[in-house]
């Protein structure tokens, strides 16, 4: 006895509009691959690259009543940012991180589309000019990648160095946005 | 204290997935084409507890059990004691003669029907069935056996 889609669906609906969900993911497809998007409540809490352990972590982080459910005003702005049509976003974001990652993760936020900055200069602007490393971890565990552009960050020469969707992923989305960059 | 670690909660996506379509399958045996609603209702029930549960042991269990109070609501039943003293003898079906009169539970009263589904359609053990019907066990097996009884009686009657 299977549950129909619509079945399912209108469950899907009716749980989020009764708020009984902690948080809410789906998958949407982008030129870098399937991007996994979770939100909160209060918004945008997670883009992830891949999916290993994906429900387990988001119930660690958010609660146990993980639930998924179409994120439409996520995957409009992502699309839009993919198809060259959107260069900044507009979504309300969730953001649990302590003190320092926060300075650095709202000074990252306002690195402008298709420019690069480097880790110690980000580490400046957040108040601390000695901690590029801290930034480079920070930058590695950002948990809304694509929206708070890490992918805009590079090494001091500006070589590219990491990114959690691999360097190709990093090199494609500062093509996409007409950054110049060392390849 | 058992050696076995304590279950964790499930992620909700999880244990929906798991679950969705068995009790789906149960509510028609119980509602036939009212199920979908009480499906849906005791998914959100479900999903209402679900931050308070302090352990992932028994969920199966657990949301037949819900599954089974929506029906009985929702067939109105306000009286849910179920027949304390059996004085006849405990009867068991077995699975194969289940089947054949799997198609008569729809005139059994609600409790007895609750009971021999989740028994022999869905294996539970008799102390699960007592925690889905709110009695105890000896009630639960009561009310199952009760409902063979009637099966057969249908059943020997239409042949």
């Amino acid at each position: 006895m299977n549950v129909t889609t619509e079945l399912d669906a209108q469950f899907r609906a009716a749980a989020v509009a009764e708020g009984l969900v902690d948080v809410r993911y789906d998958v949407v497809a982008s030129p870098v691959g399937e991007l996994h998007v979770a939100a909160t409540g209060r918004g945008l809490c997670r883009i992830s690259y891949r999916d290993d352990n994906w429900q387990e972590e988001l119930a660690r982080g958010f609660g146990v009543r993980v639930l998924r459910s179409p994120l439409d005003d996520v995957r409009r702005e992502l699309d839009e940012y993919f198809e060259g049509r959107r260069r900044s976003f507009d979504l309300p974001l969730d953001l649990r991180v302590a003190e320092f990652p926060a300075a650095v993760l709202h000074e990252l936020a306002r690195v402008p589309y298709g420019q690069t900055d480097t880790y110690g200069k980000l580490a400046a602007r957040a108040g601390r000019p000695r901690a590029a490393r801290a930034v480079g971890t920070i930058m590695n565990r950002n948990p809304i990648p694509i929206v708070l552009p890490c992918h805009r960050i590079v090494g001091a020469s500006g070589a590219l160095t990491g990114y959690a969707g691999g360097l190709e992923v990093k090199r494609r989305l500062l093509e996409l946005e007409g950054a110049m960059f060392k390849a | 204290m058992g050696t076995m670690a304590t279950p964790q909660v499930p992620p909700f996506e999880r244990f929906y997935l798991m679950h969705r379509d068995e009790v789906l399958g149960y509510l028609r045996r119980l509602l036939g084409a009212r199920a979908e609603d009480a499906w849906q209702e005791t998914f959100l029930r479900a999903l209402r507890a679900y931050g308070r549960l302090e352990h992932g042991r028994h969920l199966r269990a657990w949301v037949f059990t819900i599954a089974t109070n929506v029906a009985l609501d929702e067939l109105r039943v306000t009286k849910r004691t179920v027949p304390q003293v059996d004085l006849e003898p405990a009867v068991e079906l077995q699975r194969d003669a289940f089947r054949e009169l799997e198609h008569l539970t729809g005139a059994l009263p609600p409790t007895e029907r609750a009971a021999v589904v989740l028994r022999y359609g869905y294996d539970l053990p008799y102390a699960q069935i007592a925690d889905a019907l709110g009695s105890s066990e000896e009630a639960a097996r009561a009310a199952a056996s009760s409902g063979v009884r009637r099966l057969r009686r249908t059943h020997e009657r239409d042949h």
